[in-house]
């Protein structure tokens, strides 16, 4: 195995590992500050941070001879012997000079700034910097324009290092951002008539290691310090990118990427980005209704609704009555566990079908690797194969209407937890069903003991028809495992609380199932992978990039 | 009038001696022909490494070697780039050569690419030079006509086509890989080396970058030998088996204040006095030189007590400038303040850094700022400390930098300062009696740019 000595420290990498000196040297605990390197983009090494000492140790004689002058960390392979020094005098010298340069021109308006907290220039300047300045002071100015509909660019606030230049050109194969003008006078720009828009804009102001880019979704809103962070999923399509949802006070503020090189790399799009408005809509459903013969539309308590739900199946399925229970691809594993196993206590010929599954357009690729998904949901893959531990035929949402609408059921349970399309105000977007899609539960309507139960976040028309009208939870609001389109399964914690008057679907369903306590999504999630072979990989906890089903599926099979 | 006859400098003035014919007359494309029917490519590598011809361009790198880093047996293309971005100021001898003797350029090309296999060459001429460029294109024209361009030239199966690219006017293009990108079509932000052109240039193909009068040496080296080559200049030191030696006839471009300024041809390792007194007519107007820049500004300063330093690729650098550069020499006379120089040599900096790495980015600006409150009477004895200590820092040879536009600016200031620090002193605290000694920071001018 190659050995790399990082500060005395001896360890060893891959053989068919190609790393640079900072990646390298992070296995060994020392850290490389560097602005302008990013995994994910072209080596510049232009902002010279990563400056360090390099040699190699002959592996014969034992000897080291090091390269006379400092080199980019970045851009020198860590080789078998590569002698790696991060901490000597030269090396901190070239840092805090560094530092020194990149705070000449820069307005240091960290008090206005939105990065400040989360800023390299900060951090860095703290860690390597030089306490006191030694160039002269400047008057404080601002130079702040508009990149494109989503960014802002803060001029002066700029280090040049261009993550954000490759990004659109590498990446996002937009190109729109160019280097204008030359030494000191340089900036970020984009080109006359061609705004900063593609749909991987945001990925920019992650990139940008200062306060340079702003989002403006995210502009002033918020302190990044009192902001709490919790690795999640991103329900916007099939991709189940990794992000990090930062929110405080079960407000959600802002969705980063969390970097998962099997699914997202470091990148999201800017629809997943801005896709969690749905969560505090006003126009959301928070309180549970239930509509009688004799009475239109009453609030319920939700303890009222664990026992009066299942009495109203029971009920409506007896005699030759039948369950039909969609289940939404955007219910995670062990809720849609729960929700059959339930159906089918209630109803043990309950049909079972996979929930609407929403899409738009076709998937989209980018020079970067990175895809959008066409299909909207972050779990049919899961439900898909929750359903077919029970009916390996896995009826779709199609059979189900063609069920209710020639009355064959009588009662329906139709989950829904759909956001609103495009990341759009509910108000301003149609609902995912439509009204004659609606007029297809006429039937059920009409029987006497014809019972409805539809579960969404948004009125719909057909929530107009449900005699149990519950609100949802939103993706940051549940808790569980979601399998992306390519079997790719990773579990996540909620990140913030449903609003009041909302139960997420895990707990009323833990409650109808009778356990006791808390809703646990572990002890469903390990009870899954006990009976499907599909779920098996499931059995342990997950590691947190999430894992491949298929290979648990080939290994039993 | 000295003694050595003109050879890369023959033609001019004459009349015609752009042309094609003025160009046969004289022997011209006889040896490339030669060359071409007789000797393989290897064996045209070796010539230009047994005469010792190291490059013109600044760094004094042999051409031979430099050829010689091509990968064998490549499958090609590779590319032949002449760097014709002469932006070095005091520099103008590839000017001379493009507008009156630009087959002489041509031929070295033409003699290169077929050394070096190349079957596209492109010559990056920088913005400024409208005439050198109408001279160029028509010469380019006339080997066109002639059958001593395009497809199988002379019979043979070595084709070359030549491509004059006109840049946009910055300095950093004639940086190699600057010039590299530039060619591509891309801001001229110098590359990372390794891998260096010779493995990865134009287009991600092996290149070479020579400059004009290199060019011009290879034409005469084919037509006269490399014997004759040898015979002129510095031979190696014996001593020293790393050095090349300094062989060859070389163009100094002589200005500033002397009396005939211009651009002289003379062997290598003539002193800086010699070309000032012998060629240039001794200072102007009786006066006394103070120092002289060496071979364009960002080789450095030597003073008047170390003008019998011998202009060769060695000798410069024993009195701490940075090398021979292009050997552009810029006579300062002794009414000129030290200060004005370094603060225009700054500015010049500060205008033309790329901009792609922090520490030239950032510290040309600074430096520049600081010259500018100095001459605005509000220097500090602090500056002189942190324009060295900038200067010792920037640069390839700390590291600090890709390129070596940090280190051409750092020279400058280290050599005025070492070599001049009294007369700073002096002026700092004549011009700010109040406030030399501090040492916090103190306000900013309000300053219109470089620009």
């Amino acid at each position: 195995m190659p050995t790399v000595i990082v500060d005395g420290r001896e360890i060893e990498i891959g053989a068919d590992e190609r790393l640079n000196c900072i990646e390298a040297a992070r296995r060994a605990g020392a850290e490389i500050p560097h602005y302008c390197w990013h995994p994910g983009l072209s080596v510049v090494a232009s902002c010279r941070m990563c400056l360090v000492e390099v040699g190699t140790r002959d592996a014969e004689t034992g000897q080291t001879s090091m390269i006379p002058k400092l080199v980019p960390a970045c851009q020198t392979p860590a080789k078998d012997g590569t002698v790696i020094v991060t901490e000597s005098e030269k090396v901190k010298d070239s840092r805090a000079r560094v530092e020194e340069a990149l705070l000449i021109d820069h307005p240091i308006d960290c008090p206005i700034c939105d990065k400040a907290g989360e800023c390299l220039l900060q951090d860095y300047h703290f860690e390597h910097g030089q306490p006191e300045r030694r160039a002269d002071i400047h008057a404080f100015t601002s130079k702040k324009r508009d990149m494109g509909p989503t960014v802002t660019l803060f001029a002066d606030r700029c280090i040049m290092c261009t993550r954000c230049v490759r990004f659109t050109r590498e990446v996002a194969g937009t190109g729109e951002l160019m280097v204008n003008a030359r030494g000191s006078k340089e900036e970020i720009d984009v080109f006359p008539g061609y705004p900063l828009e593609n749909k991987l804009s945001g990925n920019v102001v992650d990139l940008c290691p200062v306060g340079a880019l702003g989002d403006k979704d995210f502009l002033y809103q918020q302190r990044v310090w009192f902001l709490k962070r919790e690795a999640g999923v991103c329900g916007g399509c099939s991709a189940g990118c990794s992000i990090q949802t930062e929110h405080t006070q079960d407000t959600v503020y802002r969705l980063k990427p969390r970097e998962n090189l099997h699914v997202n790399k470091w990148w999201i799009c800017d629809e997943g980005r801005y896709g969690w408005h749905h969560l505090h809509d006003p126009s959301r459903l928070v309180e549970a209704k239930r509509r009688t013969a004799s009475s239109d539309a009453d609030s319920v308590e939700w303890a009222d609704i664990v026992t009066g739900l299942k009495a109203d199946l029971t009920t409506s399925v007896s005699g030759d009555g039948r369950l039909a229970v969609a289940v939404s691809p955007m219910l995670t594993v062990e809720e849609a566990w729960m929700l059959c196993s339930v159906a089918r206590e209630i109803d043990p010929q309950a049909l079972l079908a996979v929930g609407y599954v929403p899409t738009q357009g076709e998937d989209e690729s980018f020079p970067g690797g990175f895809t959008i998904r066409g299909e909207k949901c972050p779990n049919r893959v899961g439900v898909e194969h929750v359903i077919a531990a029970f009916d390996p035929s896995v009826p779709r949402w199609e059979s189900l209407l063609e069920v209710v609408e020639r009355g064959e059921c009588t009662a329906a349970w139709i989950t829904a937890a759909y956001p609103p399309a495009g990341g759009r105000p509910a108000t301003e977007v149609g609902s995912w069903i439509d009204e004659a899609t609606a007029a297809r539960f006429a039937k059920l309507r009409e029987q006497s003991a014809g019972c409805l139960i539809v579960q969404d976040m948004f009125d719909s028309p057909l929530a107009s028809q449900a005699n149990w009208l519950l609100p949802s939870a939103g993706f940051a609001e549940r808790s569980g495992t979601w399998i992306n389109h390519g079997q790719w399964a990773q579990s996540f914690e909620r990140a913030i609380r449903a609003p009041s008057g909302v139960w997420p679907e895990g707990r009323l369903l833990w409650n109808m199932l009778e356990r006791r306590g808390l809703y646990d999504p572990n002890v469903i999630r390990r009870e899954a992978a006990a009976a499907s072979p599909a779920l098996a990989a499931l059995a342990e906890d997950l590691p947190s990039v999430g894992l491949d089903l298929r290979l648990q599926q080939l290994a039993t099979s | 009038m000295p003694p050595f006859e003109p050879v890369l400098l023959e033609a001019i003035g004459t009349p015609e001696s752009h042309t094609l014919a003025s160009y046969r007359s004289r022997g011209g494309y006889a040896p490339f022909e030669k060359l071409l029917a007789e000797k393989q490519p290897t064996e045209v590598i070796e010539l230009v490494k047994s005469a010792g011809l190291r490059g013109r361009g600044g760094a004094g790198f042999p051409t031979g070697v430099k050829w010689g880093f091509l990968p064998k047996d490549h499958p090609g293309p590779i590319y032949l780039c002449v760097n014709a971005d002469e932006s070095e100021p005091g520099t103008f001898n590839n000017r001379i050569l493009m507008e009156d003797d630009p087959h002489q350029v041509i031929e070295g090309t033409m003699i290169s690419s077929y050394a070096t296999r190349a079957t596209t060459a492109y010559i990056y001429l920088r913005y400024e030079y409208p005439q050198a460029w109408d001279r160029l294109q028509a010469a380019i024209d006339e080997a066109y006509a002639a059958g001593l361009l395009g497809k199988n030239i002379k019979g043979s199966d070595f084709s070359l086509d030549i491509y004059l690219h006109r840049g946009a006017a910055a300095y950093i293009c004639g940086e190699e890989t600057g010039l590299i990108e530039s060619i591509e079509g891309k801001r001229a932000w110098p590359r990372i080396k390794p891998p260096f052109p010779a493995i990865e240039g134009v287009f991600r193909k092996p290149t070479v970058v020579n400059n004009v009068e290199t060019m011009a040496c290879v034409s005469q080296i084919a037509r006269r030998g490399p014997e004759w080559f040898r015979s002129i200049g510095v031979p190696a030191d014996p001593e020293n088996p790393r050095d090349p030696g300094s062989y060859g006839p070389k163009l100094y471009c002589l200005s500033g204040h002397v009396e005939k300024p211009g651009c002289y041809e003379a062997p290598l390792g003539i002193t800086l006095r010699q070309l000032v007194d012998e060629y240039g007519g001794g200072v102007w107007k009786g006066r006394k030189a103070k120092a002289a820049i060496p071979g364009g500004i960002s080789m450095g300063l030597m003073t008047e007590a170390e003008f019998d330093t011998p202009l060769d690729f060695k000798g410069p650098g024993t009195v701490g400038c940075m090398g021979l550069g292009t050997a552009a020499v810029v006579v300062i006379d002794e009414t000129v303040s030290i200060v004005d120089f370094l603060h225009n040599s700054c500015r010049f900096f500060a205008h033309e850094s790329c901009g792609q790495c922090t520490p030239c980015r950032e510290g040309t600006s600074w430096n520049l700022r600081i010259l500018e409150r100095i001459r605005a009477g509000k220097g500090r004895l602090k500056d002189l400390e942190i324009l060295l200590e900038n200067g010792n820092a920037m640069g390839m040879m700390p590291g600090s930098t890709i390129c070596g536009l940090a280190d051409g600016a750092a020279w400058p200031i280290k050599n005025a300062i070492n070599k001049f620090r009294d007369e700073f002193e002096d002026y700092i605290k004549r011009t700010n009696p109040e406030g030399w000694m501090v040492t916090d920071p103190v306000p900013a001018l309000q300053i219109v740019g470089a620009h």
